[in-house]
This record gives C-alpha cells, sequence and structure tokens, in this order.
C-alpha cells in the first residue's frame, strides 16, 4: 500500500514538473504577450495541481491534505483574477505599461 | 522518497531562476511582471515539496503565505499602469 501510494507521489509529482517545464520554456519562447500568459497560467493550474495531487498521500492527516488543497485552490483562484488583469492592461496600455 | 521531493524541488527553482534571469533581461515591463508571478507559483511549490520532504508541516504556512504576496504583487503592478499611462499623456499633451 505504501509503496502504490509512493509510486503515486512520484508519477504525479515528476507530470506537475514537466509542466513546470513547459511553462518556463512556453514564457520564454512565446511570441506575444498574451501568448506568454497562457503559457503561465497552465503553470498555476495543472503544474502546481499535479504536484500538490502527489503531496496529499504524503501528508499526515486529513487536515494536512486540506490545507494543500486549499493553497491550490488560492493560487488557481488568484492566478486567474491576476491573469484577467494583466491581459487587461496589456490591451489598454500595450506590453511596456 | 524524501531524496526524490528534493531532486523534484531543486529542479523547479532551477528552472524558474533561470527563466527569471532570461525574462529579466528583456524590455517590457509585463514580462517582468510575469516572471514574478512563475517565481510566486513556482516558490509554492518547492516550499510544498520541501515541506514534505523534510517532513516539517510549518513550511505549508510560508507556501500560503507567498501565494497570498504573488496575488497582491499583481494586483500593486495593474493599479500603477494607469498612472504611467497618465504621465505619458500628460508629458505628450504638455509638449
Amino acid at each position: 500500500m505504501t509503496l502504490a501510494l509512493d509510486i503515486f507521489t512520484v508519477s504525479a509529482v515528476s507530470a506537475g514538473v514537466f509542466f513546470f517545464l513547459a511553462g518556463t520554456v512556453g514564457l520564454l519562447r512565446f511570441p506575444d504577450s498574451l501568448t506568454r500568459l497562457h503559457a503561465l497560467t497552465k503553470v498555476d493550474n495543472l503544474g502546481l495541481g499535479l504536484i500538490v495531487l502527489g503531496l496529499l498521500p504524503q501528508t499526515n492527516g486529513l487536515f494536512g491534505g486540506l490545507k494543500l488543497v486549499s493553497i491550490w485552490l488560492l493560487v488557481q483562484l488568484s492566478g486567474a483574477i491576476v491573469t484577467q488583469l494583466i491581459a487587461g492592461a496589456v490591451r489598454q496600455h500595450g506590453p511596456h505599461g | 522518497m524524501a531524496s526524490f521531493l528534493f531532486g523534484t524541488a531543486g529542479f523547479v527553482l532551477t528552472m524558474v531562476a533561470l527563466g527569471l534571469v532570461v525574462i529579466l533581461q528583456r524590455p517590457a515591463a509585463v514580462d517582468h511582471m510575469m516572471a514574478a508571478q512563475l517565481l510566486g507559483t513556482g516558490g509554492v511549490a518547492v516550499l510544498l515539496l520541501l515541506a514534505a520532504a523534510t517532513e516539517t508541516p510549518p513550511i505549508v504556512d510560508v507556501a500560503l503565505l507567498l501565494a497570498l504576496f504573488a496575488a497582491f504583487a499583481a494586483v500593486a503592478f495593474v493599479r500603477s499602469a494607469p498612472d504611467q499611462e497618465s504621465d505619458v499623456l500628460e508629458t505628450t499633451s504638455g509638449g
């Protein structure tokens, strides 16, 4: 049972790290600001989400797991709002505003 | 398991730091803000991985605060943008 949980942790955390890699490469390589924002939100949602999912079996008790999930929810909520705000600023002022 | 989590934490930290250094060379202010957001999310991920690797649950609280401050930083950036534009407008209309 412990082995199965460890395998789950390793695979989910590895998938999350892959999305961090993809997001960073996208942020470096995409041509304009709005597509870079798209790459950034993938990191927020999938990268951190998969890492949190993978860490859930390693936490002690229900409270620790709930805390991890609430941190992910906070990052996702703030990431969605912040992305809208930044995209609005880019639309109004251009990428140098 | 702990060494795997340490390794992934180091990998994420290296990647986010490399991205930050490269993006800070660029001229656009929005790119700098996006690099800071990436550092915020990456920092949260690194802290959560370290909390699980060292079995020190208080590090999770630090990650929570970092997530909160990353949101505040972006809101402050967006709120400061109209002031910059009005400065530009005043300069161009005055000149």
